[in-house]
């Protein structure tokens, strides 16, 4: 038995319809219409997504690869629209649609009083599009499509909020930053053509193998191994969307847009599209060992530092950001050490545990009337039970409590890391495990702060009656801190449903999966490892079964230090809570730095923007208005001018000025010739 | 006998002499005469795609008959897939144009829509002539409408920037008429561009005939740095005017190298190929930075339209380095196609452009970026087509402006990979220029109490932009149609750079 095509292109433009129907008529066919036909198109998606996933494991379908139209043929090369179906695509086709199915339903009560409702419906659905071609092609030029339309939806909804100044800034942020990526990404693409004349998934991987003692010429007497520039150029691209160091700035920022989409777009699924395109290259990537060093190199960098920053944030989103930050750095540096399968399953529980932390979060905005500081929060526990629960399943997950899903895919890249003997491993690893610690203590002050402890919030109610309306109007700014005009509330339960339907894979995904996922050669030929790289192999002779995993992992490091970090977090956060002012007064400069973000985003605003700009009017100034049209252009003009200026002062019209000109030339005609004639 | 070519050239330019009888009383009459000859122009144009056998490549439907016979000029018509594709994006385009300027051109219609149908006629010539003689005429001739329209129809400075663009490209053309009087004389009497391209010629004589080629052609482009009359030019222009003038008068120039430099100087272009692909890195690194900071928006797509042309005479020229030094005539395929596609693409995106730059111009009479702001909240259909065309500027996949960069970045880099560097800097320029003037103009808050009232776009406007964004995603969703109608073509193109004529 075998996938059809119509059931994969119907996967793929279910949710297409609904976006276009939503966007283009969405006036028509009203707020209702809208949400109907876009999560009727999701849903579609979903259950044949899973449907798919089930024949491919349970059904014994085989993979599918097949061309579905032409995009261009030149001479040899063809170029084509089509789907690559196997384990590894179908695992992200079910993540990606049943994240987005919620996160749709999610909306109908996030954005309930949202004038754009209609538009916003259409925008998730159109991202739901466009993460399916990327994840389901069988080629490069498809998966750069689908790399980039994800792109434009990311800008267009984290400047959903269009009037806001800072949201039209973090959106244009966001693209070119990524597009510095897809700079790389598409010389890397470009070298994939020039080496193995191909465009094509599985014709490039059969021959990836040609590319060992191939190099590319940079200068006359140097030359780089291909394998390698390969490598880096197609990471480049990965750096770029999944936000790696040091192009890491704009995931914070895209915090502007609304929070279904942080959950969907900048958590779950669009910022992990770098993560599966280096497992989906694993052929490629295994040959060379420079590259994964370097992949290996920056994911820890990340995983670590950016985790460092998140411990004090004070916005609620802001902390989870940097929290998908790190964990993205840890799914790198599972690339890096050639564990590919366990970064696409560290991919997946992120996917559920990190929607569940982002939709959580939206809750508690909502419940707290779009109040997002922390520091305003405080003892929400008994106003939202259902969000509360959620949300400490989901930051259990997070800091990898054993038995929960985020335990079992961290654990197995730490192991990773330590089996590894490539270059910079050491360096990988105490990042990671410095990591745990970092991760453990921003989400339990999070929990602290946010539904523990004492309320930081007093309740006054105005006079004059008013809907949710007046707080959608798009800016933080217009009540004081800490004063709300209700009560905080728990959410209606199209935001509640999704949140108990993502805490259930969020506990769960990890046990069930983790032996054939990690350990079992799930993915098959998706994926390819060396057998020299194989670290994941290593550890399987370890593992015997996913409860007895859980039971070692208490006496394991990791957990230890996860703890360490709970235990911190409770001291400061519930018991002792102004030694958090202590330890920042203490600690001033290493504050500084963190809550300025290593004042890396002034640096590139100086450098790139400002630069930029200032180059940009420099060379106009020169280079266009000085030098081509001052002094050439305009300057011959001028020239000319000048010359006949001279040239007409001859013709003065006075009579006895021409007649003194004729017998001069007389003089010399003749002259002349009496000249030549002696 | 076939006359498809002729009708082609002369329907637009006869029809201009109903139109121009109708008169200034009568301008809707003017409109309605002239919307119908660009009609039929295009229907006739369309007839072009089953007549033109795509799979051979070679000239086709030709005309021939002797003109000026002591010369030994003729009038000789024939198109290729590459003219095909040119003059059908013509004829489209002054469809749009016409409609474009319906409500908006109040003073002398008739000169105005008469003077729009001579030009594409013109415009059309120069596609379809085969004798150099009759080429050069139509070049020529083809200023005088453009002339007028900015002249007339222009904006306050439009006697500098018309003197400016009429003595640029006609500076830049002299040289051409000298190189061709040479070659005259050398194929002993003829203009038939197929005779030159047999002549033999001395590495010498090839380099004097090359540099005239490249003032005439490189002005039209136009290269850098004899650029800087096309953002005058486009300030000054009527939107149609400037719609016209980027979507279709600077491809003569790219189609130019493609018909006399290629052919005629084959060793001199490979000598000097270096010298055009690093003006085209200029155009797209360079005038990015200078549009960049450009206050203007016309200006600004004036610059950004240099730098995509870039693209062009660099798919070109790479073509070179692939075949002579490396023999990788696939990849030098990829690169030619590119630049063809690139052309045609531009000629949708930039005419989408300026399209929605005069939507915006007619309603609060101002270019300035800074007078802007907002947009988004009164005009949310505009701001869905002013989105679309902003991305296929910046070359997003899935609008035509990816195509033809893509071709000719993953051609470039089987040329030198330091080139296909330069040239994908694109990505980020692009982006930041289009998108820093989205977030000025369309984006925010309303600060301009003026925006405020701004109207949405109407039905014509719609009509407009809306043909324009299919062909966008038609052609960036399925470039195949496109690229087959020119591929034979193109590889017969390739196959002729390799033949040395020294």
């Amino acid at each position: 038995m075998s996938l059809s095509l119509s059931i994969l292109l119907i996967i793929a433009l279910a949710p297409l319809a609904g976006a276009v129907l939503a966007g283009l008529l969405g006036r028509v066919i009203g707020r209702a219409g809208s949400h109907t036909v876009t999560i009727l198109g999701v849903g579609i998606a979903c259950g044949l997504s899973m449907y798919v996933l089930y024949q491919l494991v349970w059904g014994g379908a085989e993979n599918f690869n097949q061309d579905v139209y032409t995009w261009f043929e030149i001479g040899k090369l063809h170029v084509s629209v089509g789907f690559m179906v196997d384990r590894l695509t179908a695992m992200m086709m079910v993540v990606v649609t049943f994240v987005s199915l919620l996160v749709h339903v999610y909306t109908i009560g996030y954005m309930s009083d949202d004038p754009g409702y209609q538009r916003f419906f259409s925008y998730i659905s159109l991202f739901t599009f466009s993460m399916l071609m990327l994840v389901m092609s069988n080629n490069f030029m498809q998966l750069f499509f689908g790399w980039e339309a994800v792109g434009l939806v990311s800008y267009l909804l984290i400047g959903f909020w269009y009037k806001r100044p800072t949201a039209i800034f973090a959106n244009m942020k966001a693209f070119l930053v990524n597009r510095v990526g897809d700079f790389g990404f598409l010389l890397g693409i470009s070298a994939i053509l020039f080496f193995l004349n191909t465009l094509d998934y599985q014709t490039a991987f059969d021959a990836a193998p040609t590319l060992v003692g191939k190099t590319l010429q940079i200068t006359q007497n140097h030359a780089w191994d291909a394998a390698t520039v390969i490598g880096i150029l197609l990471f480049i691209g990965a750096m770029g969307k999944s936000a790696q160091v040091p192009l890491h700035v704009w995931l914070p920022d895209s915090m502007e847009g609304p929070t279904p989409i942080s959950a969907l777009i900048h958590a779950a699924t669009m910022v992990t599209a770098g993560i599966f395109m280096v497992a989906r290259m694993s052929p490629i990537f295994e040959l060379t060992d420079t590259a994964l060093s370097f992949i290996m190199v920056i994911g820890a960098t990340t995983a670590l530092f950016t985790g460092l920053i998140g411990i004090v944030q004070n916005d609620i989103k802001r902390v989870i950001a940097y929290s998908t930050l790190s964990q993205l750095g840890y799914m790198t540096v599972a690339l890096g050490v050639s564990a590919y399968s366990g970064a696409v399953f560290h991919l997946m529980t992120h996917a559920f545990f990190k929607a569940l932390l982002f939709l959580c979060a939206g809750s508690v905005i909502i419940g707290m009337h779009h109040e997002q500081d922390m520091r305003y929060m405080g003892g929400l526990r008994k106003y939202m039970p259902i969000t509360w629960i959620t949300m400490w399943i989901g930051s259990l997950a997070l800091a990898g409590t054993p038995f929960f899903s985020g335990f079992y895919s961290k654990d197995a890249i730490i192991e990773a890391v330590g089996e590894s003997h490539r270059w910079g491993h050491g360096y990988a690893y105490f990042c990671v495990m410095a990591g745990v610690f970092v991760t453990s203590l921003y989400s339990f002050r999070l929990l602290y702060m946010t539904f523990h402890g004492k309320e930081r919030f007093r309740v006054e109610h105005k006079k004059h009656g008013h809907g949710h309306d007046a707080h959608h109007d798009d800016d933080h700014g217009h009540h004081t801190p800490g004063v709300l005009e209700h009560a905080p509330h728990e959410s209606p339960w199209v935001v509640t449903l999704p949140l108990l339907l993502l805490a259930i894979p969020s506990i769960a995904i990890g046990f069930l999966t983790a032996g054939p996922m990690l350990y079992g050669k799930w993915f098959g030929k998706a994926i390819h490892v060396n057998e020299a790289n194989d670290v994941l192999a290593e550890l399987s002779h370890e593992f015997h079964s996913a409860f007895a995993a859980g039971i070692h992992g208490f006496s394991a490091w990791p957990f230890w230090l996860a703890f360490a970090g709970f235990a911190v977090a409770t001291y400061i956060y519930l018991f002792n809570v102004a030694l958090a002012g202590k330890i920042k007064n203490g600690l001033k400069p290493i504050y500084e730095l963190l809550n300025h973000k290593y004042w890396i985003d002034e640096l590139y605003f100086a450098v790139f923007a400002r630069g930029g700009v200032a180059l940009g009017k420099g060379l106009s100034k020169v280079g266009e208005a000085a030098i081509i049209d001052g002094a050439i252009v305009n300057g011959s003009a001028n020239l000319v001018q000048r010359i006949a200026g001279g040239v007409r002062r001859v013709q003065s019209g006075f009579l006895f000025h021409y007649a003194f000109a004729m017998i001069l030339g007389l003089i010399l005609l003749l002259g002349g010739f009496w000249l030549i004639g002696q | 006998m076939n006359h498809l070519l002729s009708l082609l050239i002369w329907l637009p330019v006869l029809g201009a002499v109903p139109v121009l009888l109708c008169g200034s009383n009568r301008p809707s009459a003017a409109r309605w005469v002239a919307l119908l000859v660009s009609v039929a122009t295009f229907a006739a144009s369309l007839a072009l795609l089953p007549g033109y056998d795509a799979a051979t490549g070679t000239m086709q439907l030709a005309e021939n008959v002797s003109w000026i016979p002591s010369l030994g000029i003729h009038y000789a018509l024939a198109v290729d897939g590459i003219s095909v594709a040119l003059i059908v994006l013509t004829s489209f385009v002054t469809i749009l144009v016409i409609v474009g300027a319906w409500e908006v051109i109040q003073v002398k219609t008739h000169q105005y829509m008469a003077a729009m149908l001579v030009l594409e006629g013109l415009m059309i010539g120069v596609f379809c002539a085969t004798d150099a003689l009759l080429f050069y005429v139509f070049f020529e001739a083809m200023l005088i409408p453009m002339f007028i329209i900015i002249g007339v129809w222009g904006g306050p400075r439009r006697v500098y920037a018309t003197l400016k663009f009429f003595i640029y490209t006609f500076f830049g053309s002299i040289f051409m008429l000298v190189g061709l009087i040479y070659l005259h004389h050398k194929t002993g009497g003829s203009f038939a561009l197929a005779d030159m391209a047999q002549v033999k010629l001395s590495m010498t004589e090839q380099s004097w005939l090359f540099f005239a080629f490249l003032i005439a052609f490189a002005v039209k482009v136009p290269m850098v740095p004899v650029h800087t009359w096309l953002p005058d030019a486009h300030v000054e222009a009527p939107t149609g005017g400037s719609v016209v003038l980027a979507a279709i008068m600077l491809k003569i120039g790219g189609y130019g190298f493609l018909r006399f430099s290629l052919p005629i100087v084959p060793d001199a272009s490979e000598a000097y190929a270096w010298l055009i692909i690093v003006l085209s890195l200029l155009a797209v690194v360079y005038i990015g930075y200078v549009a960049l900071v450009q206050g203007d928006m016309k200006k600004l797509v004036a610059y950004s339209s240099i730098a995509h042309m870039g693209f062009v005479t660099l798919g070109i020229f790479i073509a070179f380095l692939l075949v002579r030094e490396t023999g990788n005539t696939e990849a030098a395929r990829l690169g030619m196609q590119g630049a063809m596609v690139q052309m045609i693409s531009h000629g949708f995106i930039s005419g989408a452009m300026f399209t929605c730059i005069g939507v915006l111009y007619d309603r609060l009479h101002t270019r300035q970026i800074k007078d802007y702001g907002g947009v988004i909240n009164v005009m949310p259909w505009f701001g869905l087509f002013y989105v679309l065309f902003a991305m296929a500027n910046s070359g997003l996949p899935g609008t035509s402006g990816f195509v033809g960069e893509f071709m000719v970045i993953l051609a470039a880099f089987s040329a030198n990979p330091w080139i296909a560097l330069f040239a994908a800097f694109t990505l980020i320029i692009g982006a930041a220029y289009t998108l820093w003037m989205v977030k000025r103009v369309l984006w925010g808050d309303i600060t301009n109490p003026h925006v405020a009232e701004m109207k949405d776009i109407n039905g014509r406007e719609i009509f407009v932009l809306s043909s324009f964004a299919a062909a966008v995603l038609l052609f960036g969703i399925w470039p195949q149609p496109l690229v087959h109608l020119m591929d034979a073509s193109v590889a017969r193109i390739v196959e002729q750079l390799a033949l040395t004529k020294v």
